[in-house]
């Protein structure tokens, strides 16, 4: 067993762990953090994503071990301490951006890194920074119209819906 | 699933981890990005007893173009090779081809070195660096080797790299100016490994093709450097009669395995497809 | 001073957020803050986990398990095999189609992955430690994969345990491979108008096999109190009370004493309807060691052995008059059901509601005859948004239409349109013995063809033909054409039960004296947004606004006992229960108004959220006034409370229908296809929330998208499954995925109290029949006539090479 310590959405924490266990198990198991959820063991749904140090990663294909002495971020860490939510959480429910909501948690920690990365997208730039999350309900559209609207909010720029 | 059990290092530079690769039974591995090796410790296809993580080893990052040559560290990820504009400045087909590869969780981990390294034929990078006649930098226990990409690759997963050798570092000598350069993959998907795919950089001297190199992906059990092909278009306008040769010859070399992504006709046959777009492609974009 | 102006009638309406508006939704609060609350969210005290050890062989006789090993492991607590299972007459478990299913291997498997040994231990990675560590001696005997050849003379007995048995669940059985076989129609008349049919088409018309892979897999717990004899069940349920009555009948625990609750669930599909070996082992586990047991399958579990979808081998035969009027429709179905009957069908439809193969045409006879058999393939074959095999039969039917057109030298859409059902012909009766309840087929699919302007797209079409063969395009332009009538909400209790329980489905509806709603369904969403929906049903029947009302599903200990959320039947039947159990209400406050106001209950009407005196508007009581009252003071005789429970029965199935219209471009040197356009136009009768309505439609086009241009789940020679990991099982990305077009006309249904039909299996049904037609109307030109699904680019570069386009 090894001690592995972190900060998780703002918060130092540590905890012994076998050199296997994978950073989502550190998460959901030994912190009780169950937002970002697991949808295969391929790597390949997306649906662990958290924001390790400033990158959008796969936290089932890291190991807890690996991210010693980072800085993780997870849904449960995107809205303000006074409750307020981050705009993509506003914006996924205002543009039904959701059905089921198990590769949410992951798609919005996603699609905050996406809009550091590039503040204002282009649709196609919004679908391959998001290719990384599957989606089983929405057919991602309304998806991508509630990143749209968040970058717009963002921005300080009027939100457009696109013309069908 | 559950990846089986093992002890984890972390050295802080590279002769440190070459030391412990060395000192350590031969089921020890490198942890480069962790996105080839990690998915098949979970499905227990790799049980090492060991891990090495190269991610706090500061020596094998790092980007430099200078004087007409690249060298960029081995633990550099995908993402900071898209990021970097002295890449793209000096050879935009690295650029081109990293975004072709995974999903962008797996390049913010993913390293080139990794790709370059494990021997995977699927992976991208070997072919493309056999393309650029790179050379791979090999840090061990007692000092440094360097090997040619075009002769680095044996079989699937059997490379040149001697057991206690680390790819530490990947040299390329930048194109010329005014090269022209193209990857072009086929997949079934974002995320999907190629089909097939092609990698051609050539230059262009009064119209005609000068120089050219073609490499190919995942349609053999290793990278493919296509020298034939290559050379049925050098000295021509790119013409259909020379794009048909180089196309045969490409088919010719091609013996990919047959999966989902289609028969082993089918595979050689794209093969064939994605050289002819990418010398059609890097033509066009030659000055 | 002056008094505020009062908020008209539009105003309050809008406040309620009622039905027809786009409120957004309740769940997603909780959603977007990683605070659902899912399976494997949930932690006990003390609970285990349990893996299993699964079958590397389809077919094979097992000689022996060795489990010390395993048991051997530190933090192991038990290992399951069928001998322990036996001990309690849980080795094996009934089927919801009427078969038997092996719980863990008992003497022999049966496809490759059957679960054959459980293990328990105190964490998951134990688990699969543990599991890896089981040694099982296997004797391979002959594999039977190709459903073709399952009833030959020689071919391999698969169900020993089925041996000398000729009756099955479904009648008579004709080999020892042989499920079912089911018939309806006149087969004399229909034969006959084949003998004098003008024109007539017969295509094998395969529709391969799929997964449905919610993006959640199948999870449970199973939690036993040793001392007061409870069973707690946390689980992937989309029919929860269902599972708490299976578990009653095979187990010696009393139904009162058995809790079942679906909390959230991450994706349904049809995959979480049946119960699974997992199910059974945790709880069995649970009972052996007293503590509660999780288990949750990785995905390649998922894929490879719950409930696979599909792999129906339909022979359609359709008889015509030259100038293109339909005589006659014969269709027989092979169904490959894998190595047990597991389907999730209404008992007494072994072939589901596939007898919905006339689709939106008006077939004056027809005859359909399915054969069911065993192979050795996981088990199962409803499910996937198949409104009970529709989307089976609905590509059959809209395939065979359009090859039919061709021959007939017909336009696709003109073919159609000459042989819809009329909207004077509702109710229809069927020549297969439906009686679809509402459409406009001609409406409908002529406000789609405006949209798209389908008379320049085939103009644009035969332009591009034409340089196709002068070598200046290597593309080839396709329109694919699907006109849908599904057949959901199943259903009456004549004809529609679950293992014996007729499929009604429920509400109950509580007011608090404050004028605040507690609703409880039998229904339960799996990403539906029944939270946000049905409140808004209550609040336009009852006057109160939706945002208080708060609706639960899931618990079987305080919802009214529903048969489920699938087959779309979610809005036709619970919807419809609230709707009646709305109206009790309703008509209850109207009589506690009245006595308030002191007039007849006849001189009250009511205004969007009050009861009002007619021609006297000013004396009125507002809901919330009367939920008070109902709790202070009622008329004299009248029980107090305000609160009504509906037990709905429907009367008939409804009958959505859409017409969809894909425009895809096909490279033929790659086999690839860019998908230009996909416009979607559905009927589901009345329409509760539009954002809502539309996110169903996006989600399963998408689904359809997969599945007929490359998703599959295929077996080689040997029973070795392939596909079974999201590395080849084709899920989209949001680069993939098509941009979705939607549209709409409202049917109401007649026999429904809100007119509503449901919605969301039609994109699923429909929308793989447009992009399959469209491919193949790609090549049409060149003389192709059908193309089996899915097309994937191998595939269809190979239909270009054989038609010579490479040259």
């Amino acid at each position: 067993m090894t001690k592995v310590s972190m900060v998780v959405n703002g918060n130092a924490v540590s905890a012994d762990v076998e050199s296997r266990t994978l950073l989502i198990h550190y998460l959901r198991e030994h912190l009780n953090i169950t937002g970002p959820h697991i949808g295969c063991e391929t790597s390949h749904c997306g649906a662990c994503t958290v924001d390790l140090d400033g990158k959008s990663v796969k936290s089932c294909t890291v190991f807890a071990v690996q991210a010693q002495g980072s800085d993780v971020l997870t849904i449960e860490g995107m809205a303000a301490p006074d409750g307020k939510l981050h705009v993509l959480q506003e914006a996924f429910r205002e543009m039904h951006g959701l059905q089921c909501g198990y590769c949410t948690p992951g798609m919005i920690t996603r699609a905050y890194r996406l809009l550091k990365e590039n503040p204002s997208p282009t649709e196609a730039e919004i679908r391959m920074g998001i290719s990384g999350n599957l989606c089983r309900c929405t057919g991602y559209q309304n998806i991508v119209k509630a990143i749209q609207y968040a970058a717009s909010k963002i921005n300080g720029v009027e939100y457009k819906e696109a013309a069908e | 699933m559950i990846p089986g059990s093992f002890e984890y290092h972390r050295p802080s530079n590279v002769g440190e981890a070459a030391a412990l690769l060395a000192s350590l039974d031969s089921d020890a591995r490198v942890l480069a990005g962790g996105h080839s090796l990690i998915p098949m410790m979970r499905l227990r296809m790799a049980q090492p007893s060991h891990l090495i993580d190269l991610g706090g080893c500061a020596d094998l990052k790092g980007i430099q173009v200078e004087g007409g040559e690249i060298v960029i560290g081995a633990m550099t990820t995908q993402h900071d090779v898209i990021a970097s504009d002295a890449l793209f400045a000096a050879a935009p087909i690295l650029r081109e081809t990293a975004m072709l590869i995974a999903d962008p969780q797996v390049r913010y981990l993913g390293t080139i070195g990794g790709n370059a390294a494990n021997g995977d034929p699927g992976n991208d990078m070997p072919a493309l660096m056999m393309t650029l006649d790179a050379t791979y930098v090999l840090r061990s226990g007692t000092g440094e080797r360097r090997v040619k990409a075009r002769e680095f690759y044996h079989g699937a997963y059997d490379t040149a790299a001697a057991p206690g050798e680390i790819l530490a570092a990947i040299r390329v000598p930048a194109p010329p100016a005014g090269h022209g350069s193209a990857y072009e993959k086929l997949k079934r998907k974002v995320g999907d490994y190629a089909t097939a795919a092609a990698a051609v950089v050539l230059t262009k001297a009064n119209g005609r093709v000068a120089t050219c190199a073609i490499g190919l992906t995942n349609v053999s059990d290793k990278p493919l450097l296509a020298e034939a092909a290559a050379a049925a278009v050098i000295g021509s306008a790119l013409d259909k009669a020379a794009l048909d040769t180089a196309v045969a010859a490409v088919e010719a070399i091609c013996e990919p395995a047959e999966d989902q992504r289609g028969s082993a006709e089918y595979r050689t046959k794209m093969a064939g497809v994605m050289t002819r777009r990418a010398l059609t492609r890097a033509f066009v974009l030659a000055k | 001073m002056n008094a505020p102006v009062p908020p008209s009638s539009a105003e309050r309406a809008e406040k309620l957020q009622g039905m027809g508006c786009k409120r957004k939704r309740v769940e997603d609060v909780r959603f977007t803050q990683g605070r659902g609350n899912y399976v494997d969210d949930i932690k006990l005290p003390g609970m285990l986990h349990g893996d299993f050890h699964r079958s590397s062989h389809a077919h094979a006789r097992i000689k022996s398990i060795d489990t010390s090993k395993a048991k051997a492991v530190p933090g192991v607590v038990a290992v399951l095999t069928a001998e322990e299972l036996k001990g309690v007459n849980l080795a094996w478990m009934p089927t919801l189609a009427g078969d038997v299913q092996m719980v863990l291997a008992d003497g022999k498997v049966l496809f490759q992955n059957q679960e054959i040994a459980f293990v328990i231990a105190t964490d998951r990675y134990i688990a699969a430690d543990a599991a890896d560590l089981i040694e099982v001696e296997y004797e391979p005997l002959p594999v039977l994969v190709d459903p073709f050849k399952a009833m030959e003379a020689d071919a391999p007995v698969l169900r020993e345990d089925l041996a000398g048995k000729t009756t099955g669940a479904h009648g008579p059985r004709k080999h020892h491979n042989h499920i079912f076989n089911w018939s309806v129609g006149d087969k004399d008349l229909t034969d006959a108008a084949f003998v004098k049919a003008e024109v007539s088409t017969k295509d094998l018309i395969y529709y391969h096999r799929v997964h449905p892979c919610p993006l959640e897999t199948c999870q449970t717990i199973c939690s036993f109190d040793k001392i007061t004899g409870d069973l707690t069940i946390y689980g992937t349920f989309q029919a929860p009370h269902v599972i708490r009555t299976v578990v009653a009948l095979i187990s010696s625990i009393p139904e009162h004493k058995i809790h079942v609750i679906s909390p959230d669930i991450g994706g349904g599909f049809g995959n979480k309807v049946g119960a699974y070996p997992g199910y059974i082992c945790a709880a069995v586990a649970s009972i052996v060691t007293g503590k509660p047991v999780k288990w949750v399958e990785d995905r390649m579990e998922n894929l490879s052995t719950t409930s696979f979808a599909r792999d129906y081998h339909m022979t359609a035969e359709i008889a015509a008059t030259k100038e293109g009027r339909v005589t006659g429709l014969r269709v027989h179905i092979l169904a490959d059901h894998g190595a047990f009957d597991a389907c999730a069908d209404p008992s007494k439809w072994p072939a589901g509601f596939s007898n919905i193969v006339t689709g939106s045409y008006d077939f004056p006879v027809a005859h359909l005859s399915v054969d069911g058999v065993y192979t050795n393939k996981a088990p199962g074959g409803v499910a996937y948004r198949c409104s009970f095999r529709v989307t089976e039969v609905a590509y059959c039917i809209e395939r065979a239409m359009d090859i039919m057109a061709q021959k007939l030298g017909m336009d696709p859409v003109d073919f159609r349109m000459k042989n819809f059902i009329k909207r004077e012909q509702f109710p229809y009766q069927s020549a297969l013995g439906w009686e679809y309840d509402s459409g406009d087929y001609h409406m409908a699919m002529e406000k789609a063809l405006g949209v798209v302007d389908y008379k320049k797209l085939r103009e644009e079409q035969k332009a591009k033909q034409e340089a196709f063969r002068r070598g200046e395009t290597r593309d080839l332009m396709g329109i694919g054409v699907s006109f849908f009538t599904e057949i959901v909400g199943a259903g009456p209790s004549k004809n529609c039960d679950i293992l014996g329980i007729a499929m009604f489905d429920s509400a109950e509806i509580r007011i608090h004296p404050t004028g605040r709603v507690l609703a409880r369904m039998g229904s339960k969403s799996q990403g539906q947004g029944h939270e946000t929906t049905w409140a808004q049903i209550i609040a336009t029947e009852i006057g109160i606004p939706a945002d208080d009302i708060h609706i639960e599903e899931g618990n079987t200990d305080t919802a009214p006992y529903g048969l489920g959320t699938y087959g779309s039947r979610s809005t036709p039947v619970a919807g419809a229960a609230i709707a009646m159990a709305a109206r009790k209400i309703k008509a209850k406050a109207q009589m506690i108004a009245a006595f308030m106001l002191e007039v007849h209950e006849g001189d009250l009407e009511f205004d969007v959220d009050r009861f009002r005196v007619k021609g006297n508007p000013e004396a009125f009581k507002t809901m919330s006034q009367l939920a008070w009252a109902a709790y202070n003071r009622v008329p004299p005789g009248m029980e107090p409370g305000l609160e009504a429970v509906s037990y709905y029965d429907p009367p008939n199935m409804t009958y959505p229908f859409g017409a969809y219209i894909c425009v895809m471009d096909i490279d033929v040197d790659t086999g690839t296809h860019k998908v230009r356009r996909f416009y979607a136009l559905d009927d589901c009768g009345t329409r509760i929330n539009p954002m809502i309505i539309e996110g169903q439609v996006h989600g399963g086009c998408t689904e359809g998208y997969a599945i007929a241009m490359g998703q599959e789940i295929i077996y080689d020679e040997m029973g070795n499954v392939k596909g079974a990991s999201l590395m080849d099982f084709f899920l989209p990305t949001a680069v993939e995925t098509p941009h979705w077009e939607t549209d709409y006309t409202v049917t109401p249904s007649p026999h429904h109290p809100i007119g509503a039909k449901g919605v969301g299996e039609s994109p699923n049904v429909g929308s793989v029949p447009a992009f399959s037609n469209a491919v193949n109307d790609a090549f049409k030109f060149l003389g192709s006539t059908h193309i089996t699904m899915p097309h994937d680019a191998y595939r269809t570069w190979q239909v270009a090479a054989k038609l010579g386009l490479h040259a």
